[in-house]
């Protein structure tokens, strides 16, 4: 108990290192260039301090919950040696985690009433909510369908760059052709997909798998997962746009 | 005075994170009892594991929004108003330079929030476990850092002048894919994946708040379609910056052997 509390406080004062430039700069804006007292020294020292045992806890939950299961998991679907399951189960993570994410529903909203006053939708209540909905769910589907690929280069030993790259050569073509309002939308996506609590998890999943599978490195080939996450949801996106 | 303030707040905060990590409890607890049909390793550990990481985060998101963000979007916007820069002092148009003050807190915020970004220390965790400690954690997220710091800056110089996206994105992953063949194999999956995790909790509300500020300030710019491009530039710059620490690291370690050679045939002639 004692030595648990202990590395509570050591994790505690190690995010202080983690936080120091973000109080360094704001200060040296705030007291130098804009040259104005802060208005409520409490409430930020409250806030700070929320914020440094937050992140101590939620490190040490990372290495208790999120990275342990998502290396259990590779290790029970390598040992079952069903990949059409271990396929579903990456679907359904990328799926699940994106569909009911806050920051998802905040963008497609704003990206309805974006369309409706640029003309491209009717300007209902209705329609835009169908427009959101159906944004809404080629993100998730979308994220999905990349985990599965991601997946499959793992099992495969597929070079990650070809993939990548050439995602990203589609991403550009189809920029030139896309209607310019859904543009930031499509690249905001890619952005909002991968949470805080999905990454760990998406990461652990990954280099679990290329450790259990023989002659994949797990540096080489264990990492990607989160960038086929954050490319796939762009290049929907922007279909989506051109197609509607 | 504050605290029924912060109750509510803090009951907000706890149910959105709960909300977050339901699906993945689902999800996960399915396959894990009906596909797998295994039972849970360790439960008792497991199921503390999350509460820590739903507690944890909740706390960082209050302390942010309580304290960060306010102070980082109040700031964004007194360095963007044409009054600050000096508008009402001359009273002419602003030129590109006139702006110094954006670039360098741009930067200077877009590098300080990627440091505390919960979940590239996750990343930086994993990496440097599976690579045995050659990729250091904080090599790793210093570089990120740098990478994100200058895609801020170089946004808001377009953002300032107004020059078309697509010419910095085409020109950055023109370099991203003459460095996928340079840099050493081992860093470039994960160079890729730190462009994806840079835009998540920390930075992505400030960005806007900044891009946001900035489209508003200068004339003829549009909120919607230049506020945008910080994102995609901040997940582009990343992967030139991890590769290029990848680079220079290869290129200094390359030199160290052969000066520890030279060192040993000094002590040692008869070698």
């Amino acid at each position: 108990m004692m030595r648990g509390a202990l590395s509570m406080i050591r994790l505690v004062g190690g995010t202080a290192r983690d936080l120091a430039p973000i109080v360094v700069i704001v200060a040296f804006f705030q007291l130098v260039v804009i040259q104005q007292p802060f208005a409520d020294l409490t409430r930020i020292a409250f806030g700070l301090l929320f914020v440094m045992v937050g992140l101590a806890v939620f490190i040490q939950g990372l290495e208790m919950a999120l990275f342990p299961v998502g290396e259990a998991l590779a290790g029970a679907f390598a040992r079952k040696g069903s990949v059409v399951w271990l396929l579903l189960f990456s679907f359904g993570l990328g799926f699940g985690t994106t569909i009911a994410e806050p920051a998802l529903i905040a963008v497609t909203d704003e990206a309805a009433v974006a369309m409706a006053s640029a003309g491209a939708i009717a300007n209902a209540d209705d329609a835009k909510a169908g427009y959101a909905l159906a944004l809404r769910y080629t993100v998730a589907v979308a994220v999905g369908l990349s985990l599965v690929i991601g997946v499959v280069r793992i099992l495969k030993g597929w070079p990650i760059h070809w993939l990548i790259i050439s995602g990203y050569g589609l991403v550009v073509a189809l920029t030139a052709f896309a209607p310019a309002e859904i543009i930031g939308i499509a690249y905001d996506s890619g952005g909002v997909t991968t949470s805080t609590i999905t990454v760990p998890l998406v990461t652990a999943l990954g280099v679990g798998l290329a450790t259990v599978i023989r002659g994949r490195n797990p540096l080489i080939d264990g990492f990607g997962l989160i960038a086929f996450a954050s490319l796939g949801p762009i290049i929907f996106v922007l279909f989506f746009g051109i197609v509607s | 005075m504050i605290a029924p303030d912060w109750l509510s707040v803090i009951a907000r905060t706890l149910g959105g994170t709960i909300l977050d990590v339901l699906p993945i409890i689902f999800i996960l607890g399915f396959f894990q009892l009906v596909v797998l049909r295994q039972k849970i390793p360790n439960p008792g550990r497991m199921i503390a594991g999350f509460a820590y990481v739903v507690i944890g985060l909740a706390l960082f998101l209050i302390g942010l929004e309580q304290a960060l963000f306010p102070l980082g979007k109040e700031l964004a916007r007194q360095l963007t108003d044409p009054e600050f820069l000096g508008l009402g002092r001359v009273g002419g148009p602003l030129a590109w330079g006139d702006y110094y003050w954006v670039y360098i807190f741009a930067a200077a915020i877009g590098f300080a929030t990627t440091i505390a970004e919960p979940a590239l220390i996750a990343v930086s965790i994993k990496a440097g476990k599976v690579s045995g400690g050659t990729i250091g954690p904080w090599g790793l997220r210093l570089a990120v850092a740098a990478g994100v710091a200058i895609s801020l800056a170089v946004g808001s110089f377009r953002i300032v002048t107004g020059t078309p996206l697509y010419l910095y994105m085409i020109a950055g992953y023109f370099l991203v894919i003459v460095q996928t063949f340079f840099a050493p194999k081992l860093i470039v999956p994960l160079a890729y994946d730190s462009g994806g995790v840079t835009t998540s909790t920390v930075t992505v509300p400030l960005v806007a708040a900044l891009g946001l500020g900035l489209a508003s300030t200068v004339p003829d710019r549009s909120p919607l379609l230049d506020g945008f491009g910080l994102i995609a530039l901040a997940s582009l710059f990343p992967m030139i910056t991890v590769m290029g620490y990848a680079q220079i690291t290869a290129w200094l370690s390359a030199r160290r052997p052969r000066s520890i050679d030279r060192q040993r045939q000094r002590q040692d002639p008869e070698r």
